[in-house]
C-alpha cells in the first residue's frame, strides 16, 4: 500500500511538471488578424542559407553558382513528404530553416498557421515571365498576398510497365476497378498508389468523370457525401494494391522487382526507372490528372532572410529552372525557360514537359490543402485536411 | 603540499566518510539519487507529457495543437471501427510472432543448455547473439530483399515447391516472418537460462521413478522452464507491439505504430497519436501483470 501511494505521488509530480513544461511552448508565429507584414527589400546577405527541399531540387549544378554569386552557403534537409516538410518548418518555432520547396497540399497549412512570410513579388525581376496560371494561384496567394515564388510543377500521371501491360491504358479504371470489361482486373495485386491523404483527390477526380450524380466540382473541395464516395472507391482499391509508395524510391523499387506494374507516378520516378532500363511508359488518362506546383516559401522567423530572398530571386531565373527541369523531369514555372528546354530536348519539351502550356497546366487539378470552406456557394460544408487524414487511416488500416 | 595540508585533506575525507557511515539514508540518497531522478524526469516525465497531450486537440486548419482539455481523442478511438481493426491486427501479430518464436526457440535453447558440449555451447550462444551486432535496418532490408518479387522466396516457391502463385512480398506473412527472425535471440536467451538452472538430479529422479522422456518433459522440464518462456515472450510481444519500421518496409498493412507514426508525421495530430499510444501501454501493462504472476521476472 505504501509503495502504491509513492507511485501515485511520483506520477502526480511528473504530470504537473509535464503540464507546466508544455504550457511554456506556445506555438510561435501565431499570425495576427491585421494581416502579416510584407517583406519588400533585400538587405545584406547573411552568408548562410538553410533549406528544406524535395530530393533532386537542390543539386550542385545550380546551388554552387548561387553560393559563388551571393556568398550564402547552402545546407539542405530533404523532406520526403509534404507533411514532413510542414513539421520541419515548425521546428524551433520556425527558426531552424529559412525556406521550403512546399507543394500545394502543404502551402495553405503553412500560410494559415503564420509559419511563412509574405513577400513583395516586385523584388523579383523575372516574376512577369511566370506562367499565367502560377502568377497568383490559390495555393500560395491568399488575400492578394504572395507567400513565395513558384518553382517546378508536374502531373501525377499513370505509369505502367510496358511488358506487363500490353496496351497503354486510357483510363484510371485500371487502378480503381476490380473488373475491367467484365473480367477480373488482370493487374490486381500489382497496382500501386500514393501513400498520402492527398491521394483521395485522385479517387475524387475519377468519380467526377464516372459518377456525375455526386456533383464533384473540385477534387479538393469535397462534401461529406462526396468524400465518403471517394473513400469507398479507395477501400475497394486497397485489396488490389501490392504496396503503397510514400517515398519515390519505394515506387522505383517496386517497379524494378515487378511487385508493381501500374499506378500513379511522378515524372522523376519514370526518368530514374528508364535510366535503369526498366521498361516503363506513362499516359495521361481521360479523367484528367492531379498535379503539383511547388513554391519556394520563406519562414516567418527565418534566420537568414536575405539569403532566402536571393535564393527565391535566383531560382526564378529561366536558365536555373531549365537546369532543374532537365535534371528532375518537372516543368519550369518560368515560361522563358522553354526556349532553352526546346533546344536541349527537342520535341520532348512540348510533348512530355508541356513547357509553357497554359492549357495543359490549367487542366491539372493541382494539389491544395483541403479546407472546411468550399470556396464556393456551398459555404463551410467541405471536409478539411484533418478529416482527410482520418479517412486515410481508415482506408490504410481496414 | 606540506604535511599539515595533506593531513587536513585526509581529515576532510575521513570526516565525510564517517558522516556517511553514521547516516545510511544519506549514503542511499547519493547512490540512488541520480538514477531515480533520471527515471522520474526522462522516463516518467516523457510518459506523463504524452498522456497529457492525449487530452488536447488539434486545430484542423493550421494543424497546430490547441491546449484545451477534452476526451474527443478517446471518443474517436472508441467510435471508429478502424482503430479496433488495427489494434486487433497488431495484437494478433504480436501473439502469432510470440508463439512461433517460442516454438522455434525452445528446441534451440534446450540444445544449448542441456545437450551441447561446453565448447559447442559457447559457439552456439555466440551464433544466437551475433545478429544483434548488425544494424536492425540492415536485417530488415535483408528480409525485404529475400521476400520481394523475383527474390529468393519467390524462386523457392516457384521452383522447389511448385507454387508459382504464392508471393509473400508486402503481405502480413512477410511482416510476421521478419518479426520472428528479429526477436528470436531475445526469446532463446531467457529460455536457455531457465533450462540451464534445471538441476540434473530432478531429471535423474524422474527417470528413476519410471517416467518416460515425454512425461519428464511435461511434468519437470516444462513447468520449471516456463518462467523463462514467459520472460522471452515479453520481449517478442512488446517489441512486435511497438514496431512500425518492419511493417513499413516489408509489409503493407497498418499496425498501431504505423497509425501513430502517420498521425505524428503526416497530420501533425499529436493529441490523437498520444491517445492511441495509450492502447499499447495498457496492453503491455496487462501482459506484464500476467507475466509477473507466472514468475517470469525471476527468470530474467
Amino acid at each position: 500500500m505504501m509503495r502504491l501511494r509513492l507511485c501515485a505521488a511520483i506520477a502526480a509530480v511528473a504530470l504537473v511538471a509535464a503540464a507546466c513544461g508544455a504550457r511554456e511552448e506556445e506555438p510561435a508565429g501565431g499570425g495576427g488578424t491585421q494581416g502579416p507584414p510584407v517583406i519588400s527589400e533585400i538587405g545584406e546577405p547573411e552568408g548562410a542559407l538553410s533549406l528544406i527541399a524535395w530530393p533532386g531540387y537542390t543539386e550542385k549544378g545550380w546551388v554552387k553558382p548561387f553560393e559563388q554569386e551571393t556568398g550564402c552557403t547552402v545546407t539542405v534537409k530533404y523532406g520526403n513528404t509534404s507533411d514532413e516538410m510542414v513539421n520541419l518548418m515548425r521546428q524551433g518555432g520556425g527558426t531552424l530553416y529559412d525556406g521550403v520547396s512546399a507543394s500545394g497540399d502543404a502551402t495553405n497549412r503553412l500560410i494559415a498557421a503564420g509559419d511563412v512570410a509574405a513577400v513583395d513579388i516586385g523584388l523579383f525581376d523575372d516574376y512577369d515571365q511566370v506562367m499565367q496560371a502560377l502568377q497568383a494561384p490559390p495555393h500560395n496567394t491568399v488575400n492578394g498576398l504572395h507567400y513565395g515564388v513558384p518553382y517546378m510543377w508536374g502531373p501525377n500521371f499513370l505509369m505502367y510497365n510496358t511488358e506487363d501491360v500490353p496496351s497503354p491504358p486510357t483510363s484510371w479504371d485500371v487502378v480503381f476497378e476490380p473488373e475491367l470489361d467484365g473480367q477480373p482486373n488482370p493487374y490486381a495485386g500489382r497496382i500501386t498508389a500514393y501513400d498520402s491523404p492527398i491521394y483521395i483527390a485522385d479517387a475524387a477526380l475519377y468519380l467526377k468523370a464516372h459518377r456525375p450524380e455526386l456533383g464533384i466540382t473540385d477534387p479538393y473541395e469535397l462534401t461529406q457525401e462526396q468524400l465518403d464516395a471517394a473513400v469507398e472507391l479507395l477501400k475497394q482499391q486497397a485489396p488490389m494494391i501490392s504496396k503503397y509508395w510514400a517515398i519515390y524510391t519505394d515506387e522505383i523499387d517496386g517497379f524494378k522487382s515487378g511487385d508493381m506494374v501500374v499506378g500513379t507516378a511522378w515524372p522523376v520516378n519514370q526518368s530514374l526507372l528508364l535510366a535503369d532500363d526498366v521498361p516503363v511508359a506513362s499516359v495521361f488518362p481521360e479523367e484528367g490528372m492531379t498535379g503539383w506546383a511547388d513554391t519556394w516559401m520563406m519562414s516567418a522567423n527565418a534566420p537568414h532572410p536575405n539569403c532566402m530572398l536571393l535564393w527565391m530571386e535566383y531560382t526564378l531565373r529561366a536558365d536555373v529552372q531549365t537546369q532543374v527541369a532537365e535534371f528532375y523531369g518537372a516543368t519550369p514555372s518560368n515560361a522563358a525557360s522553354c526556349q532553352q528546354l526546346r533546344e536541349d530536348l527537342g520535341s520532348e519539351a512540348d510533348d512530355v514537359y508541356h513547357c509553357g502550356d497554359e492549357e495543359y497546366l490549367s487542366s491539372l487539378a493541382l494539389w491544395k490543402t483541403p479546407l472546411a470552406d468550399c470556396g464556393d456557394d456551398r459555404g463551410a460544408t467541405c471536409m478539411d485536411y484533418s478529416v482527410w487524414t482520418q479517412k486515410w487511416t481508415e482506408i490504410r488500416g481496414a | 603540499m606540506t604535511v599539515a595540508e595533506l593531513g587536513a585533506h585526509r581529515g576532510a575525507r575521513r570526516r565525510l566518510s564517517a558522516a556517511l557511515f553514521r547516516r545510511p539514508w544519506a549514503r542511499l540518497a547519493l547512490l540512488l539519487g541520480p538514477p531515480v531522478g533520471w527515471m522520474l524526469v526522462v522516463y516518467l516525465g516523457a510518459l506523463a507529457s504524452l498522456l497529457v497531450t492525449a487530452f488536447w486537440r488539434l486545430d484542423p486548419l493550421t494543424s497546430t495543437v490547441q491546449q484545451e482539455w477534452g476526451l474527443q481523442n478517446f471518443r474517436t478511438l472508441l467510435q471508429d471501427p478502424v482503430y479496433r481493426t488495427i489494434t486487433l491486427r497488431t495484437v494478433g501479430m504480436a501473439a502469432a510472432v510470440t508463439l512461433a518464436d517460442v516454438a522455434l526457440a525452445f528446441p534451440i535453447a534446450y540444445h544449448i543448455a542441456r545437450v551441447a558440449s561446453p565448447r559447442a555451447r559457447q559457439a552456439l550462444l555466440l551464433a544466437v547473439v551475433m545478429p544483434l551486432w548488425s544494424n536492425y535496418l540492415v536485417r530488415v532490408f535483408a528480409w525485404k530483399t529475400i521476400l520481394q518479387g523475383r527474390g529468393i522466396a519467390d524462386w523457392l516457391f516457384t521452383h522447389l515447391l511448385r507454387l508459382p502463385d504464392v508471393h509473400l512480398a508486402a503481405t502480413n506473412w512477410a511482416v510476421g516472418i521478419t518479426f520472428c527472425y528479429l526477436w528470436l535471440p531475445y526469446v532463446i536467451l531467457p529460455i536457455a537460462t531457465a533450462l540451464e538452472r534445471l538441476p540434473a538430479s530432478y531429471l535423474e529422479a524422474s527417470a528413476d521413478l519410471g517416467a518416460r522422456a515425454r512425461t519428464t518433459f511435461r511434468r519437470i522440464v516444462l513447468p520449471l522452464a516456463f518462467p523463462g518462456v514467459v520472460a522471452g515472450s515479453i520481449f517478442s510481444f512488446s517489441l512486435t507491439l511497438g514496431d512500425y519500421i518492419t511493417p513499413t518496409l516489408v509489409g503493407k498493412g497498418f499496425f498501431i505504430g504505423n497509425a501513430i507514426y502517420n498521425y505524428v508525421g503526416l497530420a501533425s495530430n499529436l493529441p490523437l497519436a498520444a491517445a492511441f499510444a495509450v492502447v499499447p501501454i495498457a496492453i503491455m501493462g496487462a501482459y506484464l501483470a500476467g507475466a509477473k504472476r507466472l514468475g517470469a521476472f525471476e527468470a530474467l
